[in-house]
């Protein structure tokens, strides 16, 4: 799954909050996945599909530009 | 001084101004659509970010994906280059907003010269002259023939709902006006929905005169003398020069005059150009203000030896302009030819990827591009694909270098508009000089087999 914006990436929505998946964890299409900030603004990226996190391809903190790799996903039948 | 500055363009505008940024010992960050990944701008520049998919609103255009950019890696100040971001005045306030440097004038200047009417109103008051016309919508014929009788025949209808050359119609006389109005009106109607039509006096072939203009936060506000822009096609320009073969010492004093009062109206920073058309009368009439870096300024560079971009940065960073408008001179004669990714009978952009590039160079010649071997022209920005800038002693050494230099320009794999500058370079009006906005009327597209 790749970022659809510009910004930087964070695993969790609060500094001292759970992240909001691990690797393993399932997701929902429509579930939020991460957040990626720009401009002081917070903005909850989703999950495209149903599917498992294989691997969490950027550490958190991370900038990232468009279309950068964000997670590798298992798709869910 | 600046230490890190992000380009918000692409092309070789973008590599202009980051190369320039190099001499500077700025660090540079490029932005970049997914279509410009392998772009030059991208591969010079010492950080790069990709903001968006090919299309330009998403991409060159969102000015989220470009503030972001500019966020993550720390830049300091934003180059808009010419076109996208540019004349927005939306983009530069938000640039304040946030602490970056918008590198052109402020906002409020940007927003008062891109109101044309506006910009028309505010130069006129500080005594430039502007095309005579209606000054409103034309509401009947007694009160549109008292209007022409003021501006002076021939006078020209055009529909307020119009632009780029459309829904106009000239009147050479009283006896045509009734007519010609009852035209223009009806026209106007059909091709954009509201008949409003004004007037204006009809300058029959008149020469497109541009000053370069420069400005800073120390108060000095200096001109770079002319470019004569008059070889267009559609409102494209596609050769531009200094000095104009139509200006001599008088007039320039009086143009460049214009020139530095419609600036100074607004308290202009940064460099800018206004435009005029000059009529075969030796008037001349404020038309628009263009407030950012022009494509043509490599022109005004080779022949003042100034470095447009350097200076832009420097006035951004609060330096006074290096140098005094009596340490400049019009040192021989530049002549720029653009050379368009399009077919040059048909005037079809032709996309694709380039096999063979080769420029020109030897004395004189400058070639601005971003483009290369194996490079792949993409079709969703605009179809320039170089400049060729020629300089010499005087105009007629320059066309020859220029000619040299289109002859020895080799691009296989694209279709290219070489052909048609050299067409223009040998034109027996342009090498005398007798140019106008109608030059390019004798150039028309020869209509296809089948489609007479």
């Amino acid at each position: 799954m790749t970022s659809p914006i510009v910004g930087t990436f964070y695993r969790q929505p609060s500094p001292d909050a759970a992240p909001f998946v691990e690797v393993g964890s399932r997701v929902r299409k429509g579930q939020v996945i991460c957040i990626i900030e720009a401009m002081k603004l917070m903005n909850e990226i989703e999950a495209e599909i149903d599917a498992e996190v294989v691997e969490i391809v950027v550490a958190n903190g991370q900038p990232v530009e468009f279309g950068e790799a964000l997670f590798l996903l298992r798709p869910l039948a | 001084m600046f230490r890190k500055i992000l380009i918000a363009n692409r092309g070789e505008i973008a590599l202009r101004v980051i190369l320039a940024c190099k001499e500077l010992g700025i660090r540079t960050v490029a932005v970049h659509s997914t279509a410009d990944t392998d772009a030059l701008h991208v591969k010079f520049a010492d950080e790069d970010v990709c903001i968006g998919p090919p299309a330009s609103r998403e991409s060159y255009l969102n000015i989220s994906a470009v503030l972001s950019a500019a966020e993550i890696t720390g830049a300091e100040a934003i180059h808009p280059g010419y076109g996208f971001l540019s004349e927005n005045a939306h983009f530069a306030e938000v640039c304040r907003e946030v602490g970056l440097t918008f590198i052109g004038p402020p906002p409020e200047v940007i927003r008062r010269m891109g109101d044309k009417a506006e910009a028309i109103r505010t130069v006129r008051h500080a005594g430039v002259p502007t095309i005579p016309g209606s000054g409103g919508l034309l509401e009947d014929e007694e009160q549109s023939r008292q209007i022409a009788e003021r501006i002076g025949y021939p006078v020209l209808i055009k529909a307020a709902a119009g632009g780029g050359g459309r829904g106009m119609r000239v009147v050479e006389d009283a006896a045509d006006l009734p007519r010609q109005l009852e035209a223009a009106s009806s026209e106007a109607m059909i091709a954009f929905g509201v008949p409003d039509v004004y007037m204006e006096k009809y300058l029959g072939q008149p020469r497109h005169i541009e000053i370069q203009v420069l400005g800073d936060t120390h108060g000095n506000l200096l001109h770079l003398f002319e470019r004569e822009c008059s070889i267009q096609r559609r409102h494209q320009k596609l050769v531009e020069e200094s000095p104009s073969t139509a200006l001599d010492a008088e007039l320039r004093a009086r143009m460049t005059g214009a020139a530095l009062a419609s600036a100074a109206a607004v308290g202009y920073v940064n460099a800018g150009t206004v435009e005029f058309l000059l009529d075969v009368t030796g008037e001349f009439y404020f038309i628009e203000m263009n407030t950012r870096i022009q494509v043509e300024h490599p022109v005004t560079e080779m022949v003042t030896g100034i470095d447009l971009i350097k200076e832009q940065i420097r006035v951004a960073a609060g330096e006074p302009i290096s140098f005094g408008q009596e340490d400049l001179k019009i040192q021989g004669h530049a002549i720029e030819c653009r050379i368009n990714a399009e077919d040059p009978d048909t005037f079809v952009p032709s996309p694709g990827k380039i096999r063979t590039f080769h420029v020109p160079g030897g004395p004189g010649i400058r070639v601005d591009t971003a483009s290369y071997a194996e490079a792949v022209i993409p079709p969703y920005y605009d179809s320039m694909i170089a400049k060729v800038i020629a300089h010499g002693n005087t105009r007629g050494e320059a066309i020859l270098r220029m000619r040299r230099g289109l002859e020895s320009f080799v691009v296989e794999g694209i279709k290219t508009n070489v052909k048609l500058q050299q067409r223009i370079l040998t034109d027996e009006d342009f090498v005398r000089g007798r140019l106008s906005t109608r030059f390019m009327d004798r150039f028309p597209v020869p209509v296809r087999k089948g489609q007479e």
